[in-house]
């Protein structure tokens, strides 16, 4: 296909249009074009937002006209899981018993904060049911389908959002992160995704899974687009009580440093165990490129994921007990059913989970004296089936869904910023988790852009669509 | 074990007032028995008895 937007990011758009060279109406109407064609076979937009989103480019050309400043997302389309609340709209979550919930009179801040830089929603994405999901499949809207194999998972729970960058429907889309729920889409569906420190980007209006593990988020498909989301995201907010008060850190400007002196380890032991040899290779080519050596032990990692898990289904379960109580059958029976056991689990294991967390959380800071930045598989495998409950390894049948997270978790367990940079391997990409110290996006994301620049890490364009 | 476990789960879900319909109770069951055999790995880590919680939380 080839349109207005044709192989353009989102930093070109936003060029292009500042520049007058294409107007944000038609980038917009192209995105929309895009949404009508593709999503018939990738399922990943629940709301199309078309009227409003003509209005908002509309207004920005206006502006442009007027000589008035435009912001440096000039244009861009961009969606939201649909976790995200958009005036206007119900905070469906993923889920049947939200959509009675009436619709809501603002936008998330994370939404305000891109249109106010001149990007221009278009649209909100399907996703596992409230989050407690790593497959993208969802019993009410159909599964998000994967770009580059349909007949594959996206990945969860934000697989509308790794669908519709993915598919190339928007340059960038906003998801949320609990325990993996960027970082494996971005992994299955082949783009770049940054889950940022836990309390960064503020998650005022938007619904809630795990509030001491949740995280919200930017994909892309290229690094640039993702620190530009990023640094106009930043920044303190009321609206969220754990919301950092630090200042706006700017990524964009530092991405070009390169590698320089930056100490680059491999996480080994826990993290190079129940891989697939896609997984293996993936974290070779990237440490190879970056010229790793050092292996370091996450210590504890197994239990770290045990807690995170434990954190997880107890404050899950304490989010829905009413639900759970009142409207049993609305909800995806897997998901309801793990929701009952977590109220189930008794409370003293739920204080020791989040004790060992400040443990852990020590340990691994100590490490980062040592090292710059830590290498470790961002999902043990590429896009399982649709379906798919099982899968062998090593002569073992394990569950898939259970183990999709595994490398994702101890690193959200204690909130540390990482980028999923895509390595495209053949037939499926996958991803590898590029982890800095708390604050230190700007980190992950140089390291990440250095690995695009040497062409390890990048976007594969999407087959068949 | 199993007859312990199948107890436990209904004495919490009348306590709580939780429904467990019949067809639910062994992906219930399967799910809290993960959940479990997880949580005794964290306890049975040893931690100081003044290491303090890791809630988000500032007066």
């Amino acid at each position: 296909m080839s349109d207005k937007i044709d192989g353009l990011s989102a930093t070109d758009i936003a060029q292009a249009v500042s520049s007058r060279k294409l107007t944000a109406l038609d980038a917009v109407e192209a995105s929309l074009s895009r949404i009508a064609s593709r999503d018939k076979i990738l399922n990943s937009f629940t709301d199309v937002t078309a009227e409003r989103a003509r209005a908002k480019a509309r207004a920005v050309d206006a502006d442009i006209a007027a000589g008035k400043p435009v912001g440096p997302l000039a244009g861009v389309p961009f969606a939201v899981k649909n976790l995200f609340d958009v005036q206007d709209l119900s905070t469906r979550a993923g889920s049947k018993i939200n959509r009675d919930l009436p619709p809501s009179t603002r936008d998330a801040t994370l939404i305000e904060r891109m249109e106010a830089a001149g990007a221009v929603l278009v649209g909100a994405l399907n996703m596992g049911e409230y989050a407690y999901d790593f497959t993208g499949e969802n019993v009410h809207d159909g599964p998000s389908r994967n770009p580059h194999d349909p007949t594959r998972m996206t990945g969860g729970s934000s697989g509308g959002s790794g669908s519709a960058v993915g598919g190339a429907l928007v340059p960038i889309a906003l998801g949320s992160d609990t325990n993996g729920s960027i970082r494996v889409p971005s992994s299955f569906c082949g783009i770049f995704g940054l889950k940022p420190t836990y309390g960064r980007l503020s998650r005022a209006r938007s619904y809630p899974f795990v509030a001491s593990l949740d995280h919200l988020g930017p994909f892309a498909r290229s690094v640039k687009d993702l620190a530009l989301a990023y640094d106009v995201m930043q920044g303190p907010d009321a609206d969220d009580a754990a919301c950092s008060t630090r200042p706006v850190e700017p990524t964009l400007s530092s991405l070009g440093e390169g590698i320089g002196n930056l100490r680059v380890a491999i996480a080994g032991g826990y993290f190079q165990k129940n891989v697939f040899p896609e997984a293996t290779e993936a974290v070779a080519r990237v440490a190879k490129a970056l010229s790793a050596t050092q292996t370091v032990e996450l210590p504890e990692a197994a239990r770290a994921r045990a807690a995170a898990y434990i954190i997880t289904t107890t404050e899950g379960a304490s989010l829905h007990l009413d639900r759970l109580r009142k409207r049993p059958n609305d909800f995806d029976p897997a998901v309801r059913d793990r929701f009952i056991a977590g109220a189930m689990v008794p409370a003293p294991y739920v204080d020791k989970a989040q004790k060992f967390r400040r443990w852990y959380r020590a340990k691994v800071v100590e490490l980062f004296k040592s090292v710059d930045v830590i290498l470790a598989p961002a999902t043990p495998c590429t896009a399982p089936k649709l379906g798919q409950v099982n899968f062998v390894l090593d002569g073992v049948e394990l569950p898939v869904r259970a183990n999709i997270g595994v490398h994702t978790q101890p690193i959200s367990f204690i909130g540390l910023p990482v980028v999923a940079v895509p390595v495209p391997l053949e037939p499926m990409p996958i991803g590898v988790q590029i982890i800095a110290a708390p604050w230190r996006e700007d980190i992950a994301l140089r390291v990440a852009h250095a690995l695009e620049q040497m062409g390890v890490a990048a976007a594969p364009t999407p087959r068949g669509l | 074990m199993a007859d312990q476990l199948d107890d436990y789960i209904n004495a919490v879900a009348a306590a709580m007032a939780l429904p467990v319909e019949d067809a639910w109770r062994p992906a219930v069951r399967a799910n809290l028995d993960v959940s479990l055999r997880l949580a005794k790995l964290v306890d049975d880590f040893p931690l100081p008895d003044e290491t303090e919680a890791a809630s988000i939380y500032s007066a």
